[in-house]
């Protein structure tokens, strides 16, 4: 590499040597910049006239065209008759839904399981230690067959013969069906509520920080916030007439109507993503645990703070900084992996933008989609946890 | 599971019962209080449920070979038992995909020569030149014995290898290639040439950004419209390309690791012995690093070896697709669960043991640290 | 530079060993016979058509198409290469050269055979969609599946003509779409759905395999669309298409004629005229295609007729002749004259 620059000498007129490194750098990038432009160029003149002499289209006029095909699940409304666009949407919408709700999820088991490790109970220790091995050293692809083929599909009896735990509540291979408040113009206000809630308990806590550090006087910052966050939508549900109208599934004809569905492909999805993506995150819970040294907490019981606001103060902000880098890399982890629900039938993304450039032709249009949706959610999933990563770390001092 | 051996072999195994240590153990880590002891007895009753289910299923109610082709047998079990003769059946077709029948023992005799180099690499001891030499004669012997066409041995294309083999070669080959193009991007991400800086952190991130699965979608479906008309590239190079460009950036990002974990001093050392960039880089700085990420690297090739199972979306017949072809055949269609535990335990297997294995390196690299 | 250039050779061999090249501009007939063998897209695995068995050997009708189409070029009908092919990757991979032939239960129609590059060449089974319910369930007509969940495999004319048939027909339903035919059968199975939808041949063939329960599904009367599968060339390389189209009619005309590949050898001296031009000892038909005179008889004794090779193949998954019966008896299965 480094023999590139030197085999084309500088005009000696100008006093630019390629021994000076300034000099050097600059063609050397120019070389690099330039074989990378010209890589680009080379494949993208190929496919152009590849596209050209087999009569490919191209373009993105495809997405006003009518898709055709049928949507299991939807959160918009969806049918054969719209376009492919919006059922681009409807699989970027359940994407989204399975990462979110898998990130909390595997938060939850991830955290309990690597509190679980360091059990003083071997028994629990052993388990959590297993079930870590375990989850780790299979594939996903694996493991989400397996949940879906042999744990889901193979033990649930079939609609007609639903398990019935609670009233309205019915458990079948059609998924698990719950009664839902019936549609109300109220829960939408709620909603509006709860986001006044949240908006207003960042300020407040700011405020509360503030007026602590300039007087040290304590806001009682936990009951205002509950307040906002579920008072707040309360009233609006008040307001609204209180409605207690339920929507209840029923047996009809061959399938439930009505109520809420927990289908199997997306209880498959995210019970095999939560389970798989605990493992790693219990480790990384266990070695932030195992990272504050002992001493922290004697010293912190030595300043006479209580257990739990050592936990609070002292050992969680220090843990969390050795936690959340990784952390981010497992949430991201979580949703590249959700693209693996073609493999289960679950819509997402990738199996809906699959069959569009399967009915369409047009892969590269359909590939470019995909990427760019991910490498969008992606990115912002890195900034914020570096965002979130900072604010941590400028509690250093 | 072994820590728990390694706990209970610790153990002096003497005195009597009451106040032994395995009895002190007992009470000091199953029963130390009332609701410990609840939740050890609920956890001993629900795993003696699990293992006596499993065990029914696997061992005791299991069919181990059928007559002839009648999986009848077999099918009136309806799950109770496992019907193992599937994997009596078509272990081979599973083990070898498509590979010619009279042939299978040159990929039986490649997983032997992968495993040998997995063995040697695990000893550091033998750390040094000698191992990329064994290698190299490791991995020619894998070409002569896939391919074939020399000293005897019959050609067998590409199309027809399959099973374990394709996996072991995509994971390792993966690795192996993509580890000089990760080095340099780590190099270009911290280098001060901001063209060089940019072009590989949008490499990086582009990657590291988006599934293996939609690599794999434009390496089957937009790689050949990207190459010149009438050149085309076969679908196992095309998927081996996907992942060596996936993994570069993974690994990028492990080696970058190592790199920032470098003392500034050495490089600043190294510049005032006047060593060029190069130079500095090659003796000072990646021996150094290198020597750090091991365990990371360990870590990022378990991964890839578990991704390259998403192979099977492009039409490849790894392990994982060749256990799912193996019950297309009508008469054995309904015994995927029985061809799943069968690579469940293969893949098991090696990733266990190379976790292990960077486990037990990042305990002595931590250790050799401290001195 | 010296290095470089070193490097660039070093680098150019090795892509050239690994890439087989095959010029667009040469015949596809002269790139075969260069290179020694078929390279035969197929699907992945599709019981009947094509599948590789315990030792890993390709067996199907349509991996029979590719080795007659050797058998007539090499006068060996195990000169083939096969390629697994999912569903989104078989244009391409035919378009890009990477396959010869793609025989891979692929429905003719107008959009593809002119818009995709490539022209369908024969119809080796004739086929159509239909649906399977339990037998529990009590439905004798498709029409009565009003809000039924359907079990479906995606990308294919299968995902849209059933979306089309219920929408005709103003009915709702819910699909469950699996990629693999063995586990949407499996989600089928085990009730995830009401109905699973594919051509009838898939259905058959999903009932047969459930042995002494097949009588618990019953296969609907509807057939909702028209699939007739075939093997398909590059559009245009006319002198390939011929050999693959005419590979295949010599098949259905030995049946037609009564050769099979176990009498072929004792018809050699038959007086009948036609005969005597399938095994290739009059007519030159051979030379017209480009190949040997003795084409049509290594198909017919390497290979077997159209007959022979759908019992081989088809009849074990549960399949009876239907409408691919031959016309002299009641099918549609009707070869243009060899002469």
């Amino acid at each position: 590499m480094a023999s590139i620059p030197r085999s084309r000498p500088a005009p000696p007129s100008i006093k630019l040597s390629l021994s000076d490194p300034v000099v050097r750098a600059i063609v050397f990038q120019v070389l690099v910049v330039g074989g990378v432009a010209l890589l680009v160029w080379y494949l993208v003149s190929n496919t152009m006239a590849n596209m050209e002499a087999r009569k490919i289209a191209s373009g993105f006029g495809f997405l006003n065209r009518e898709a055709g095909f049928a949507i299991s699940e939807h959160s918009i409304d969806y049918s054969p008759a719209d376009s492919y666009f919006r059922a681009l949407v409807v699989g970027v919408l359940n994407t989204l839904i399975v990462a979110i709700l898998g990130i909390i999820l595997a938060t939850i088991l991830g955290t309990i399981i690597g509190i679980g490790r360091l059990a003083k109970n071997w028994l629990i220790s052993q388990i959590c230690s297993v079930y870590i091995e375990v989850m780790r050293n299979l594939p996903l692809a694996l493991q989400l067959v397996f949940w879906y083929y042999a744990v889901i599909l193979e033990n649930l009896p079939s609609a007609r013969e639903a398990h019935n735990p609670l009233p309205g509540v019915f458990v079948s291979s059609r998924g698990i069906m719950v009664p839902v408040p019936a549609n109300d113009p109220t829960y939408g206000w709620m909603l509006i509520a709860c986001l006044i809630g949240i908006v207003g308990t960042v300020l407040l806590s700011r405020w509360a920080k503030a007026r602590q550090a300039a007087t040290g006087q304590q806001f009682p910052m936990l009951r205002a916030a509950a307040g906002l966050i579920l008072g707040l939508p309360l009233l609006a549900w008040l307001a609204g007439g209180a409605p207690t109208v339920l929507d209840w599934p029923e047996l009809r004809g061959f399938n439930f109507q009505g109520g809420g569905t927990l289908t199997p492909e997306f209880a498959a999805l995210l019970i095999g993503l939560v389970t798989y993506t605990a493992a790693f995150v219990a480790e990384i819970v266990r070695s932030g645990i195992l990272a504050v040294s002992h001493g922290q907490t004697e010293a912190s019981s030595a300043l006479g703070l209580k257990r739990g606001l050592t936990l609070r103060l002292v050992i969680l902000p220090q843990a969390l900084r050795v936690i959340i880098p990784p952390m981010i890399s497992q949430y991201l982890n979580i949703t590249k992996n959700s693209s693996l629900a073609v493999l289960i039938g679950y819509p997402d993304l990738v199996s809906i933008a699959n069959t569009t450039l399967n009915q369409t032709g047009q892969a590269i249009e359909g590939i470019g989609i995909i990427m760019m949706v991910y490498l969008t959610v992606s990115l912002s999933i890195a900034a914020f946890g570096n965002w979130y990563n900072k604010r941590i770390a400028l509690t250093e001092r | 599971m072994s820590d728990a051996a390694a706990t209970l072999k610790s153990l002096p195994q003497s005195g009597g019962f009451n106040n032994s240590p395995l009895a002190q153990w007992v009470k000091a880590n199953l029963f130390p209080n009332w609701w410990s002891t609840v939740i050890t007895l609920v956890l001993t009753y629900f795993i003696l449920k699990f293992l006596f289910g499993a065990l029914s299923w696997s061992l005791f109610n299991a069919v181990w070979s059928i007559e002839g082709t009648d999986t009848e047998v077999c099918r009136e079990l309806k799950g109770i038992g496992a019907c193992w003769a599937l994997i009596a059946e078509k272990h081979r077709f599973i083990l070898f995909g498509t590979y010619p029948f009279q042939e299978h023992w040159r990929p039986a005799l490649l997983i032997v020569v992968f495993l040998v180099l997995y063995g040697l690499s695990t000893v550091r001891a033998l750390w040094n030149y000698w191992l990329g030499v064994v290698w190299a004669a490791g991995l020619l012997s894998i070409g002569i014995l896939m391919w074939g066409g020399v000293f005897g041995l019959r050609f067998v294309e590409q199309e027809r290898w399959g099973g374990l083999p394709i996996t072991l070669m995509l994971a390792t080959f993966g690795i192996a290639l993509a580890f000089p193009l990760g080095i340099l991007l780590a190099l270009g991400r911290r280098s001060d040439m901001p063209a060089i800086k940019a072009i590989c952190v949008a490499y990086i991130e582009l990657i590291r950004g988006v599934p293996l699965i939609s690599l794999l979608f434009m390496a089957s479906v937009m790689l050949p419209l990207f190459l010149p008309e009438g050149l085309t590239i076969d679908k196992l190079l095309r998927a081996q390309i996907a992942i060596i460009l996936f993994a570069a950036a993974y690994l990028a990002e492990v080696v970058r690791g190592g790199l920032q974990a470098i003392p500034k001093g050495q490089y600043e050392a190294a510049d005032a012995l006047g060593l060029s960039y190069w130079k500095k880089t090659g003796f000072i700085v990646l021996p150094q690093a290198l020597k750090i990420v091991i365990p990371p690297l360990v870590n990022t090739f378990i991964g890839l070896f578990k991704d390259t199972s998403l192979v099977l979306i492009i039409g490849i017949y790894d392990l994982l697709n060749a256990a799912k072809t193996s019950t297309i055949e009508p008469k054995w269609q309904g015994f995927s669960i029985e061809a799943y535990v069968f690579v469940s335990i293969i893949y098991f297997v090696f990733c266990f043991a190379m976790s292990k294995y960077s486990q037990k390196i990042e305990a002595e690299l931590s250790h050799t640290h401290k001195h | 530079m010296k290095h470089l250039g070193k490097i660039a050779a070093t680098a150019a061999i090795a892509l050239g060993a690994l890439a087989g090249t095959a010029n667009a501009q040469q015949s596809t007939l002269d790139a075969v016979k260069a290179k020694g063998f078929v390279q035969c897209g197929v699907n992945t695995g599709l019981a009947g058509f094509s599948a590789p068995d315990s030792q890993g050997v390709w067996k199907g009708l349509d991996v029979d198409m590719c080795r007659g189409v050797a058998a007539a070029v090499f006068g060996d009908a195990n000169k083939v290469r096969y390629t697994g092919l999912t569903a989104q990757q078989r244009f391409t991979a035919l378009q890009s050269g990477e396959v010869d032939i793609l025989a891979r239960n692929t429905t003719w129609t107008l959009a593809r055979d002119t818009s995709l590059g490539l022209d369908f060449v024969a119809v080796n089974f004739y086929d159509g969609q239909g649906f399977m319910v339990k037998r529990t369930l009590n439905v004798k007509s498709a029409k009565e599946l009003n809000g039924a969940t359907v079990c479906v495999q995606p990308g294919t004319t299968t995902e849209l003509n059933l979306a089309d048939y219920f929408r005709a027909n103003r009915m709702q339903f819910r699909p469950v779409v699996i990629e693999k035919l063995e586990e949407v059968v499996a989600a089928y199975l085990a009730g995830r759905c009401d109905a699973y939808t594919t051509d009838a041949s898939g259905l058959a063939s999903t009932r047969s395999a459930q042995g002494a329960n097949a009588n618990q599904h019953i296969i609907l009367p509807e057939i909702i669309s028209k699939e007739p599968l075939g093997p398909a060339v590059r559009h245009g390389d006319n002198k390939w298409a011929d050999i693959v189209r005419w590979t295949f009619n010599v098949m259905v005309e030995a049946e037609e004629m009564g050769l099979t590949s176990g009498n072929i050898d004792s018809k050699m001296n038959d007086p009948n005229p036609g005969v005597q031009r399938l095994v290739g000892k009059t007519g030159d038909m051979g030379k017209m295609l480009g190949l040997e005179n003795n084409w049509s008889y290594n198909i017919i004794k390497q290979v077997g007729n159209y007959g022979e090779s759908y019992d081989r193949n088809v009849k074990p998954i549960g399949l009876e002749r239907g409408v691919n019966e031959l016309w002299s008896k009641g099918g549609i299965m009707y070869a243009p004259p060899v002469r």
